[in-house]
């Protein structure tokens, strides 16, 4: 159905791959310094080009050459104040990329009360003699080696690979502080590459932790301390081929380590698209999603993660677990891919998935509306989600969020549009009367055919004129999506000035949302206050997903840590009552974050005990020695 | 048990409390009418929707909650909904107030004109109400006053608005609405009434809660109502009832607000207005109805001087802080939170622990005067025996020590100490001139012209005997009723005290058994936290050592010397309760079958003045029904005494004589404390 008339499907490909491009502008010769390693075990002839490995992938083995490895995202792109004391945001990657950001400054220093003279500099590199030398297994070495597979017991590609990005593991990072990492990284090229590792490692009791892009918020990657045995890092990222596309049946046989900007551009060429967008999907792995349940910002439209796979292969100390077919539906006892999904590598490696795609949609466009209110922004996206009209994304920002979004507009250029923004911003609060310290805007994203779409908005608009909402224009609403690449950035921004921050999500039904986001926030500023917080700290919130029975919720918190002796345990104890206050009020443990081991001593009361003795259960009989050893989730 | 910390054990001597404004000088020099006209503009709760009061009507009949129990009901009974809706809208007019500023400002201008006239000053601590003013913007807020008089609500209105904080709206007893044009008034000054009892009755219960749930959440206005439920006609705080405080911890507990703040606030009069009429009350005379004319007779009130009000407002308490670690907020995850349910347990305890905290918080900041002590005194010589009294330097001699024990011991008292004793003892005896009568520099209790000086209204003297017994017990019951202010701060060392000398021995772990035993026994009487007999033995033991009165050892407790003052003067603090509950427990032992709680208190009375006449019993405040309730109250929870419900009749008691009887030994000191019932209790 698609094939019939490529030249169309080009054109839409293209305009796809711009609007990516839009995000995350790729500069055209990053491939550089990639290297193509031939898989020595294909067992299936890829049939579609995207299996050409000379084909450009993001992530090089050795990630450090276009990655902080003490920050976020690729080392060209950064935000910093210039010499004239303007934020800037360096690199070409991104639509903001070289552009000057006026606001930010003001904005930093009136929310954190920070100031450009109270610098702090992070460790500009790696000490290696700071990385513990590597405990090794020396026949689990041996034998490896006469696999071919390549490894590296580098200190820098180990660092690289014993954390995420919570602020405590960047943060001890930054301060040149190096806990327990992997004592070697292995990177396999395929599935039986995976095979031959597991088995190896059970051999000689070798503790495993698989890693795919790298982006845990949940401390899934930090090595025990406890651990004895031998760490090997089993880093998915060169197993990031598109092995098939079915057509008629609309799904890809894909490798579990690539990540979502590759996957989402190879299929665009072929005129497809998962659909599949979660913030971080610039890095995170396809693997990944599995094993952490993650959620897309457009799952309206394509579904979360669990909706989008049909077939899962993950190789465990037991041996491969795969279903025998791909029927799209069964009644076979629980479902197996749920002991997978969420299982963040504490019973084997994902390694191929089926995942189902879609043809590009046609057409796209942004949009926002402005309310009065949170209140109000929060009944109109109950009220869509009860006609079950919900655009492909759809988000509110509460009204510190919006300032804060306000803070990032990039300069202008003409004169006319500065006196545009003028004219809005008075006749939404003189004229409109809406009180700027309360208003609220969500963001929209629409997709699918130009003549349904649009239909499609009018009546999300409809619903939110009732709620009092005005439509507040496609350029609000394209610049918040854009600001969720680059908001990852802002914290090591926000760290080069003693700031510190993060965000975490949880999910509620419809009911708890106002009560949920106002009591989180509210919490976070008494905890910081009786901890001794000396700035009001920033608490703010968003909702990011609606479903029929409730809403994903998402909040960002960060402070200005000067006067504290050790800001982190502050921080720490503040996420902790945060999360005990969101439990308090009906909120989940996680929404698509995971637990890890930062949320661990929560699951028992979340599950219940049967439940984390089912789970239990099966971890003892898929991995009695606990070769997969990252001790996450149970 | 001893895991709970409840009281921070610090020395009570060091407890830091505000200083106090008098507000009617302000009132004295400045014109009423200008002051009743002023501008005010309160701050008001950062999270208010602002609404008019007849918009909270609608909200309340449009909940969810609301509408879940018409429904309920609806099915239940049969009736269609829409009767129910109409039933609830009139339930909620024949509740709702009417809060509006003009009759403020008319109330404003007449207390102006009264409070000038009655009292000689208003003292507020200024520091608690910027404490409250911060609290009213941050959360919403509870105001809980003590009761102790009709006047309380109104003064406690007129404060606000003084200090130009939001008006309160204040739960208020149904018998206000008798008084035709009052009723109306006061439900124009915030004033919103509720039915004393209407137990099962599902639809009152769901207006109501949701009403006031519907005011706390929307910052509409501070939530007021009285913890104790009632006007205390003892002085003494009212063991806490629940109702009112699990409905405004509701919303918090299920997360529709941040937090609650919680403010006790104590009100003490040097005179209370209805001195006399409590001790009537007490004595079997019922109340006159609240009628807008007898308000109007009460007038001649306005004749006399009732010396001054203290006006405590105490550090809110968060209910979060009071919350944290004893409730699973998590509970409510699983169920719709407008659907009702009984409260669990857990919350039931963290509610009543909270409500006992609160009520002791109001004690410890109730102003006590000199009389107060002197009052306690004087009945102690009374109950001696004493004929001619005691002479006034006798009296300036055991003030003072009392004054200095009661310091050591935490009180709040006011006490000038820029005048010399002598003059301070004798104007606090002149403002009392109706209960204590002063010859020849001798100083005893009115008894023999009782009833003609304070109530000159009322039937003179009677001739009988028992009549003369009733009206000496006015003015007892009178004086009593100020020496009970002081209770709470005596009661841990009395109990303490009594429980050394009934133990005669000085073994701690026999001492505190008995202490267990008194302390359970009275925990309807006073204010004794549930669960914490062992931070009030260590409180009690705690104070008694520091003012040199005992020295504990490992296991022994040593009475010093000079500490048999203190615990002979703690010991006849409690004996007229001791005493009184051995009499009730004679007397149920004597009761005939066929004794109805309706009959309890008169035949109860009937049998104490029959040993009040002739003489086997010295205390006339045992008369008082307060105190006979109580006891009934404590047979009944230690199970020695059973109510039989009958089929729509009153209740019958069933007593346990054998039990009875040893718990009557037992309070005697005539039988050790049993091993076997401390344990149970």
């Amino acid at each position: 159905m698609a094939s019939n008339s490529s030249s169309s499907r080009h054109q839409t490909a293209r305009h796809r791959l711009s609007i990516i491009a839009g995000h995350l502008q790729r500069p055209a010769d990053s491939d550089a310094a990639l290297l193509a390693v031939d898989c020595k075990a294909q067992a299936n002839k890829p049939n579609v080009s995207a299996g050409d490995r000379s084909e450009g992938r993001t992530v090089p083995r050795k990630r450090q050459e276009i990655m902080k490895w003490n920050g976020w995202g690729y080392s060209d792109s950064r935000f910093l104040f210039n010499k004239k004391g303007q934020a800037e945001f360096t690199g070409k990657r991104y639509r903001l990329s070289g552009m000057i950001i006026p606001g930010l400054k003001d904005w930093m220093e009136s929310t954190f009360g920070a100031n450009l003279q109270h610098k702090t500099q992070a460790t500009p590199a790696l000490n290696s003699s700071a990385v513990q030398p590597p405990t090794l297994n020396e026949v689990f070495v041996e034998e490896l080696k006469s696999t071919g597979i390549p490894f590296s017991h580098e200190a820098e590609d180990r660092v690289f690979r014993g954390h995420g990005h919570c602020l405590h593991e960047i943060f001890a990072l930054r301060e040149g502080k190096i806990g327990r990492v992997p004592d070697m990284v292995v990177w396999p090229s395929c599935h039986n590459d995976v095979v031959k590792i597991v088995e190896l490692a059970c051999k000689h009791n070798v503790c495993l932790i698989p890693y795919g892009g790298g982006t845990s918020v949940s401390s899934a990657l930090e090595c025990p301390p406890e651990e004895t045995r031998s760490i090997v890092s089993l880093d998915t990222s060169q197993m990031n081929r598109i092995l098939w596309i079915d057509e008629k049946n609309l799904t890809a046989h894909v490798e579990s380590g690539i990540v979502g900007q590759d996957l989402e551009r190879l299929l665009n060429e072929s005129g497809y698209c998962t659909g599949h967008e979660p913030d971080s999907m610039e890095f995170s792995s396809l693997g990944g999603w599995v094993a952490t349940r993650a959620s897309g910002m457009k799952k309206n439209i394509y579904g979360n993660i669990e909706d989008l796979v049909v077939h899962i292969k993950m190789v465990t100390p037991r041996g491969v677990i795969e279903k025998s077919c791909q029927g799209p539906r069964m009644s076979t006892g629980p479902d197996i891919h749920h002991f997978i999904l969420g299982s963040e590598g504490t019973l084997g490696v994902v390694t191929e998935v089926t995942i189902k795609i879609r043809p590009i949609p046609e057409y796209q466009k942004y949009g926002s509306v402005v309310f009065p209110s949170f209140e109000q922004g929060v009944a109109c996206l109950r009220e869509v989600a009860r006609q079950r009209c919900a655009p492909a994304s759809i988000r509110l920002m509460d009204n510190e969020q919006f300032k804060f979004g306000h803070a990032l507009k990039p300069q202008v250029s003409s004169i006319f549009t500065s006196f545009l923004d003028g004219l809005k911003k008075f006749y939404i609060t003189k004229f409109k009367g809406f009180d700027p310290n309360r208003l609220c805007v969500a963001t929209l994203l629409f997709e699918g055919d130009r003549e349904k779409v649009l239909q499609h908005e009018k009546q999300v608009y409809d619903i939110a004129a009732k709620f009092g909402g005005l439509a507040a224009g496609e350029d609000n609403g394209q610049r918040g999506y854009m600001l969720t690449f680059v908001i990852a950035y802002l914290r090591d921004l926000g760290m080069d000035y003693y700031v510190i921050g993060e965000s975490f999500e949880t999910s509620v039904p419809w009911d708890r949302v106002l009560d949920i986001c106002r009591n989180v926030k509210a919490r976070i500023v008494q905890e910081c206050k009786d901890k001794g917080v000396q700035f009001p700290p920033l608490s703010t919130c968003r909702v990011t997903q609606t479903y029929d029975a409730g809403a994903c919720v998402y909040f960002y918190f960060a402070f200005n840590y000067r006067g504290l002796s050790d800001p982190v345990h502050v921080y720490e104890q503040v996420e902790h009552a945060a999360r005990e206050e969101i439990l308090a009020n009906g909120g989940s443990l996680s929404h698509h974050h995971g637990v890890g081991k930062l949320r661990k001593e929560w699951m028992r009361e979340t599950v219940s005990s049967v439940g984390m003795g089912m789970l239990k259960s099966v971890k003892d009989y898929v991995d009695p020695n606990n070769i997969f050893g990252n001790r996450n989730l149970l | 048990m001893a895991s709970k910390v409840v009281y921070s054990h610090r020395d009570p001597m060091l407890k830091k409390r505000d200083d106090f404004e008098d507000m009617l000088e302000e009132r004295r020099t400045g014109s009423d009418l200008r002051y009743a006209l002023r501008c005010y503009t309160p701050a008001l709760y950062k999270g208010l929707t602002p609404c008019k009061a007849s918009e909270l009507k609608n909200m309340v009949l449009q909940s969810d909650q609301l509408h879940y129990v018409i429904n309920q009901v609806s099915k239940e009974t049969g009736t269609p909904t829409d009767e129910i809706q109409a039933e609830a809208a009139a339930i909620l007019e024949e509740m709702a107030h009417r809060l509006q500023l003009s009759t403020i400002r008319f109330f404003a201008f007449t207390l102006s004109k009264i409070f000038k006239t009655l009292f000689r000053s208003i003292c507020v601590n200024e520091e608690g109400i910027q404490r409250l003013q911060q609290a009213i913007q941050e959360h919403p807020v509870v105001l809980l006053p003590s009761h102790r008089s009709y006047m309380d609500f109104l003064l406690m209105s007129y404060i606000l608005y003084t200090y130009d904080l939001a008006l309160p709206v204040i739960a208020a007893g149904m018998d206000f609405m008798g008084m035709k044009i009052v009723g109306e008034m006061l439900r124009m000054s915030g004033a919103f009434f509720i039915r004393r009892s209407f137990g099962g009755d599902k639809l009152y219960w769901a207006v109501f809660s949701e009403y006031v749930k519907i005011m706390l959440k929307n910052g509409f206005a501070p939530v007021e109502f009285f913890l104790e439920g009632t006007r205390s006609r003892t002085a003494k705080s009212l063991t806490p009832k629940l109702g009112l405080l699990n409905i405004v911890m509701d919303p918090f507990l299920k997360g529709e607000v941040f937090d609650v703040s919680l403010v006790p606030v104590s009100i003490s009069y040097e005179r209370t207005l209805e001195e006399a009429l409590y001790a009537r009350e007490l004595l079997g005379v019922p109340k006159p109805k609240e009628s807008t004319s007898g308000l109007f007779k009460a007038r001649k009130i306005l004749s006399e001087d009732y010396g001054s009000i203290h006006v405590y407002f105490g550090q809110p308490v968060s209910a979060r802080s009071l919350a944290e670690g004893k409730v699973k907020r998590s509970q409510f995850n699983l169920i719709p939170r407008h659907i009702p349910r009984k409260p669990t347990e857990e919350i039931q305890d963290f509610v009543n622990d909270s409500a006992y905290r609160l009520v002791r918080a109001q004690e410890e900041s109730m102003v006590l005067k000199p009389w107060v002590l002197l009052a306690s005194l004087l009945l102690q010589n009374q109950a001696a025996g004493s004929k001619q009294g005691m002479s006034l330097r006798e009296l300036t001699e055991q003030a003072v020590w009392v004054r200095d024990l009661s310091r050591q011991f935490g009180a709040f008292l006011h006490w000038p100490d820029h005048i010399p004793p002598s003059k301070v003892v004798s104007s606090s005896l002149s403002l009392h001139q109706g209960l204590v009568r002063i010859s020849e520099g001798r100083v005893q209790l009115a008894l023999d012209q009782a009833g003609g000086r304070v109530e000159p209204g009322l039937p003179q003297p009677a001739i009988t005997p028992e009549d003369a017994l009733l009206s000496q017990a006015v003015v007892i019951l009178s004086c009593a009723s100020y020496r009970n202010q002081a209770l709470h701060v005596f009661i841990r060392p009395a109990l303490l005290a009594s429980a050394i000398h009934s133990a005669s021995v000085n073994e701690k772990q026999e001492i505190f058994n008995t202490f267990s035993f008194l302390r359970n026994v009275f925990s309807d009487e006073f204010i004794l936290c549930p669960g914490a007999e062992v931070q009030d033995f260590e409180e009690a033991c705690y104070l008694l050592v520091k003012c040199g009165a005992l020295q504990i050892h490992q296991q022994t407790i040593l009475v010093t010397d000079r500490g048999q003052r203190t615990l002979a003067f703690l010991t006849s603090i409690l004996d007229p309760f001791v005493q009184g509950y051995q009499m009730v427990c004679r007397f149920l032992c004597e009761a005939t079958e066929g004794l109805t709680d309706k009959l309890f208190i008169p035949a109860a009375r009937k049998f104490i003045i029959k040993h009040l006449l002739t003489g086997r019993l010295k205390y006339a405040e045992v008369l008082s029904s307060d105190l006979q309730k109580n006891a009934l109250a404590a047979l009944l929870r230690l199970g020695a005494v059973q109510k039989l419900r009958g089929r729509g009749g009153p209740a019958a008691l069933k007593v346990n004589k054998v039990m009875v009887n040893s718990l009557e030994d037992t309070l005697g000191g005539k039988l050790p404390t049993q091993k076997p019932l401390v344990a149970r209790l």
